[in-house]
C-alpha cells in the first residue's frame, strides 16, 4: 500500500514553486480554444499571461506528481482522477505523489455540461464520469513524449517502442530508461504530440482503471491526521460562530437564494454590550444574513453566540408552516390556472388517455430532508498584512465558486484569493456554495485576525439547505393489450430545478409523456442532496409502476419489459439483480421484496429490498439489499462498491427515519436526538453490489444507490400487507396509519 | 490549571474547568484528530478513552479529567499498528472519515473487554457513534477482523 500523499496537510501550491528550478518535466495546462490543454513548460513560459499552471511533473528520482482536482468528502475521486492519468502516462503507482490542483476551473476544471466554461464542482456523482476522457488524453501525451526522448536517445523510432510501469524499453535489444531517467535529461517538445483517441490503452491493457488500487486518504484517515478544514490552525487564530435569523429568507428565484452572499433576514438589534461582556468575545460582527461572535477560543464563541437574543426583520418563511403547505400543493395540483413547467413532452398525451383501455392515478408526498454531514460547515480564512490578499481553507465541492464567493462578499478580485482545499468531512451537495466561507472572510477583515468560523450542528440544522418537500400525482393509460401508452407526472413544490431531477424515465418507453413541474415560493433555504428529486420522484414513478404491474397480475419485471418498453440496459440490470437476489424464490414469514430502478447521472440500477415488519411498532426492518448496476466502465472498483453502498445506507436513513418539520418558518429538528439518522442497529444484515460488465464511458455512482431504495421497500411493504404507503418518510407512526386503513 | 495524562504524557492546561476536554484536546492542546460533531452527546465523533473508558469528550469537563489518563486517537499506536487501525484499512472503511476517529476508540474499548465479540455485541456496543457515510458493515467487518487478528 502506497502511503505517498496521505496527509495533504495545509496545501501551499504555487504554481511557481512547481514551474522554478525544480528540474525534471514539467507538464503544464493551458486554456485552447477547445478547452484546457497540456502544454509543454517552453510554450506555458511563452504564455506570460496566459492562466498557465503545472500538472504533472515528473522528477529525475522518479517521483511523479499529479494534481488531482478530485475533491475528497469520502467518494475516492482525490485518488480516482490522478489514477487516470497515471493509467494512461503507464506510470509506476508507487511513485506517484498527488497534491491538490489550485482553484482555478478554467485549466483545472472540465467543461460546464450545463452551460458555457469550466468548472470544478465535484457534484452530482459526475468527477470520474466529466473528467475521464480529458485526463486519459493528457497521461498518454505524457507517456508520447517519454516516449520520443527514449527514442531520440537510442536513435530508433518511437513506433518501436513499449512501456513498463515508469520504464520505456526497447523490445529489440531490452534496453531500459526509467521515467526519472529520462526527466533528467528530457526535453519537451512544444506544441506537445497530439493523441488520436485509437492509441489510447485496450481495456485489457489497464494496470490501474478496474484494479484494486488503495485509496490514497485511508492511512491518514484511521490515525488522526487526515485534514479537515475544522483541523486548520494559523497564528493568532481566533474562533468565530455565527447566528442567522431562525426564520428563513431565501429568495424567491432558487438561484438568486444560492448567491452565498445574498442577504437574508438580517439582524435588526441585539444585546449587544451583554454579549460583548462576555468571557474571551473580540467583537461581534454584523453580517449580510446574521450575526458571528468572536472570541479566544472557540468555547467561548459558542457561549455567546448562545446568549445572543436578537430581533431579526421578517424572513419571507415567516408563518410558514409545512405539513399545512404540503397540503396546499395538492390545490396546486388542481388549479388549472397554476404555473406550470414542462419537463417532457412526447406524442400526444390527451389521444393516449382519450383512447385508453384503462387509466391509472396516484399521489404521493415527500418531507424535507437534511445533509446532515458529520462535519459541521466551518471555514478559516487569513488576510495579509496589505489586507489585500485573503487565504481560504475549506473543504469544498467546489472551491472555484467558493473562491468566487469570497471574493464578490470581499469585492475583491478571485486573483486575490488563494483557495486551500481540505478533506470534507461529508459533503452530499451542501458544499459548493462557500457561504460559510465568505462570512469568515468578512469576520477575518472586521477583527483584523484570522478567523476559524464554526457553524454549531444546531446552526447548521437550522439553516439547512434542504431538500424540498413535494407532492405528485401520477396517471397513466394503457391500451388494449395492457401497455402503457400516456404518462402524466406532475410534481407540485419549491425549488425549481431541484424538483425535477429524476422525473423523466429515459429508460422506459412509453410513447407519450407529458412530465411537469409546479411551483411555488415559501423562502425556505433549499439545495442539492444527494441526488435530490430522484428520492421522491424515483419513489413515486417505480411505486406507481409496481401499481400498475400488480393490477395486470404481471411479474413487476416482466410488466417492465412488455408493458412498459424497458430499455435493454435497465433490462440487464434487472435479470442482474434478479439473479442476485433469487427474485422468485420463497421468503420467509413475515418478509417480503420489493424491486425498482433509478437512474443517476448516466448510470442505472435495479435494486431490492427484503424487509420485515413490526405491526405493534410500525417500524419497517430491511434485511437484506441487492443492487445491480451498469455504471460504465468502473475505475476504482473499491471505492466504487463503497460508494453504492454509502448510497444504500443513506437511503434507507432517508427512507425510514429522516423528517425535517417547519413551523412558523422555522426549524423544528435541532440535533440528531430530533433529526435522527441510521445507526449500526438498523443497518441491513445483507447489501449486495454489482456491476453490470459494460464498456461505456464511467458514469456516476456516488447516488445510484439511494434513490431506488424508496419504492423498494414501499413494494415489498405492499407484498407484506396489501397497502401502498405514499408519503416519505415510513416512520412507524405513518406506517401504524396506513396499516389502519 | 487542570492537569492530567493525554496520551501517556503529563500535560497542564489553563483553561476554565468547565470547558468541555473535546476544545481542550483540540485548540488548547492542538490533537485535532478528535472531532466535533454534534456538541451534545449523540454522534459519538469526540470519543476519547479516560481511563480506559470510552468517554464522549464533549460532554465531559477538562475538570473531570483531572489526574486521569485521556488517551486519543493519536495516542491509540504511534504508527496506525493498533490491531483496529491495521484492520480499518484492510476492509477499506474509511469514506469522508470525519467519524471514525470515534469509531476506533468506541471500538477498542470493545476488544479491550472483551476480544472475542459478537456480531450483535458489537452493533450493540457501536451502535452510540453515527457514521453518515453509512460505512457500519465495513466497521462491523473490521472489527471481527482485528478480533481475530488482533
Amino acid at each position: 500500500m502506497q502511503h505517498a500523499a496521505t496527509t495533504l496537510r495545509i496545501p501551499e501550491i504555487s504554481r511557481r514553486s512547481l514551474l522554478a528550478g525544480l528540474g525534471g518535466m514539467t507538464f503544464c495546462l493551458a486554456l485552447g480554444v477547445d478547452g484546457p490543454r497540456l502544454v509543454s513548460e517552453a510554450q506555458a513560459a511563452a504564455m506570460a499571461d496566459a492562466p498557465v499552471t503545472p500538472w504533472v511533473r515528473i522528477a529525475p528520482d522518479g517521483t511523479i506528481t499529479i494534481l488531482t482536482a478530485g475533491a475528497e468528502m469520502g467518494q475516492g475521486s482525490m485518488t480516482g482522477l490522478p489514477l487516470i492519468l497515471a493509467e494512461e502516462l503507464d506510470a509506476d503507482w508507487a511513485r506517484v505523489k498527488l497534491e491538490w490542483a489550485p482553484a482555478e476551473p478554467e485549466t483545472y476544471g472540465y467543461k460546464n455540461p450545463f452551460g458555457s466554461g469550466h468548472m470544478m464542482w465535484i457534484v452530482g456523482s459526475r468527477a470520474i464520469q466529466l473528467y475521464y476522457n480529458d485526463l486519459r488524453r493528457a497521461g498518454a501525451q505524457v507517456r508520447k513524449v517519454l516516449l520520443l526522448n527514449a527514442a531520440q536517445k537510442w536513435g530508433v523510432d518511437a513506433a518501436t517502442l513499449k512501456t513498463e510501469p515508469s520504464v520505456v524499453i526497447d523490445p529489440q535489444n531490452g534496453a531500459r530508461l526509467t521515467y526519472g531517467e529520462i526527466a533528467a535529461f528530457g526535453t519537451i517538445p512544444s506544441p506537445l504530440p497530439e493523441v488520436d483517441p485509437k492509441e489510447l490503452k485496450a481495456r485489457k491493457d489497464f494496470r490501474l482503471i478496474g484494479k484494486s488500487v488503495p485509496r490514497r486518504d485511508t492511512p491518514s484517515k484511521v490515525n488522526g491526521t487526515a485534514q479537515y478544514a475544522i483541523d486548520v490552525k494559523v497564528p493568532g487564530m481566533v474562533y468565530a460562530s455565527a447566528l442567522h435569523s431562525p426564520v428563513h429568507d431565501a429568495a424567491k428565484a432558487i438561484w438568486d437564494s444560492l448567491d452565498p452572499t445574498h442577504a437574508s433576514a438580517p439582524p435588526e438589534s441585539w444585546n449587544d454590550a451583554e454579549v460583548r461582556a462576555m468571557k474571551g468575545v473580540i467583537d461581534i460582527v454584523r453580517l449580510p444574513s446574521g450575526l458571528a461572535v468572536v472570541a479566544d477560543r472557540f468555547e467561548n464563541a459558542r457561549a455567546a453566540r448562545d446568549a445572543l437574543t436578537v430581533k431579526w426583520s421578517k424572513g419571507r418563511a415567516d408563518g410558514f408552516d409545512s405539513v399545512l403547505a404540503l397540503d396546499g400543493y395538492v390545490a396546486i395540483h388542481h388549479d388549472p390556472k397554476a404555473q406550470a413547467v414542462t419537463l417532457e413532452k412526447k406524442g400526444d398525451v390527451n389521444a393516449a388517455f382519450a383512447g385508453a383501455a384503462k387509466t391509472y392515478k396516484a399521489e404521493f408526498r415527500s418531507d424535507y430532508g437534511y445533509h446532515a454531514q458529520m462535519e459541521p460547515l466551518n471555514a478559516v480564512v487569513r488576510f495579509n498584512e496589505a489586507g489585500d490578499r485573503v487565504e481560504v481553507w475549506e473543504g469544498s465541492q467546489a472551491p472555484d465558486e467558493s473562491r468566487k464567493a469570497v471574493a464578490k462578499a470581499l469585492g475583491f478580485s478571485e486573483a486575490q484569493v488563494d483557495f486551500h482545499q481540505c478533506y470534507m468531512g461529508g459533503g452530499f451537495g451542501r458544499r459548493t456554495l462557500g457561504d460559510y466561507a465568505a462570512e469568515c472572510a468578512l469576520i477575518a477583515r472586521q477583527v483584523k485576525k484570522p478567523v476559524k468560523l464554526i457553524w454549531t450542528r444546531e446552526e447548521d440544522l437550522a439553516q439547512g439547505m434542504l431538500r424540498p418537500q413535494s407532492f405528485q400525482c401520477l396517471e397513466a393509460a394503457t391500451d388494449s393489450s395492457g401497455r402503457v401508452t400516456g404518462w402524466k407526472h406532475c410534481v407540485v413544490g419549491e425549488g425549481e430545478f431541484l424538483l425535477g431531477t429524476g422525473i423523466k424515465i429515459p429508460y422506459y418507453g412509453v410513447p407519450h409523456q407529458d412530465i411537469e413541474r409546479r411551483g411555488v415560493s415559501h423562502g425556505i433555504r433549499l439545495k442539492h442532496w444527494r441526488a435530490v428529486g430522484h428520492v421522491f420522484n424515483t419513489f413515486a414513478i417505480e411505486s406507481f409502476v409496481d401499481q400498475m404491474a400488480v393490477d395486470a397480475g404481471i411479474d413487476p419485471i416482466t410488466f417492465r419489459i412488455e408493458k412498459m418498453g424497458m430499455i435493454p440496459k435497465a433490462q440487464k440490470c434487472f435479470e442482474a439483480v434478479a439473479q442476485m437476489c433469487d427474485w422468485t424464490a420463497k421468503r420467509p414469514q413475515n418478509r417480503a421484496l420489493g424491486i425498482s430502478i433509478s437512474e443517476r447521472s448516466g448510470s442505472l440500477g435495479a435494486g431490492v429490498a427484503e424487509i420485515s415488519l413490526d405491526r405493534q411498532s410500525g417500524k419497517i426492518r430491511v434485511h437484506k439489499v441487492w443492487i445491480a448496476v451498469d455504471g460504465g466502465v468502473i475505475v476504482q472498483p473499491g471505492p466504487a462498491q463503497a460508494n453504492v453502498e454509502s448510497g444504500i445506507i443513506y437511503g434507507l436513513s432517508s427512507v425510514l427515519q429522516e423528517r425535517v418539520t417547519i413551523k412558523d418558518g422555522v426549524v423544528e429538528q435541532s440535533n440528531f436526538h430530533d433529526y435522527n439518522v441510521m445507526r449500526m442497529s438498523d443497518l441491513p444484515e445483507e447489501m449486495h453490489v454489482k456491476f453490470v460488465e459494460a464498456d461505456t464511458r464511467p458514469t456516476g455512482l456516488g447516488e445510484i444507490g439511494n434513490p431506488f431504495i424508496a419504492p423498494a421497500i414501499a413494494n415489498a411493504f405492499f407484498r407484506l400487507t396489501g397497502k401502498r404507503l405514499r408519503h416519505l418518510p415510513f416512520t412507524p407512526e405513518r406506517v401504524l396509519e396506513v396499516l389502519a386503513t | 490549571m487542570v492537569s492530567f495524562t493525554l496520551n501517556d504524557k503529563p500535560v497542564s492546561v489553563d483553561a476554565d474547568s468547565d470547558t468541555p476536554l473535546l476544545w481542550v484536546i483540540r485548540d488548547h492542546i492542538g490533537l485535532t484528530g478528535t472531532k466535533y460533531g454534534c456538541g451534545a452527546g449523540l454522534c459519538g465523533a469526540c470519543t476519547v478513552h479516560v481511563d480506559g473508558r470510552a468517554t464522549l469528550s464533549c460532554q465531559t469537563s477538562v475538570s473531570d479529567v483531572a489526574d486521569r489518563k485521556v488517551l486519543t486517537i493519536e495516542g491509540l499506536s504511534p504508527d496506525s499498528s493498533h490491531p483496529l487501525q491495521r484492520a480499518w484499512i484492510a476492509m477499506e472503511v474509511p469514506q469522508c472519515g470525519y467519524c471514525q476517529s470515534g469509531q476506533i476508540m468506541k471500538a477498542a474499548e470493545l476488544l479491550a473487554d472483551n476480544p472475542k465479540p459478537s456480531r450483535a455485541q458489537i452493533i450493540e456496543h457501536m451502535d452510540s457513534n453515527i457514521c453518515r457515510c453509512g460505512t457500519y458493515h465495513r466497521i462491523i467487518a473490521a472489527v471481527e477482523l482485528a478480533s481475530r487478528e488482533g
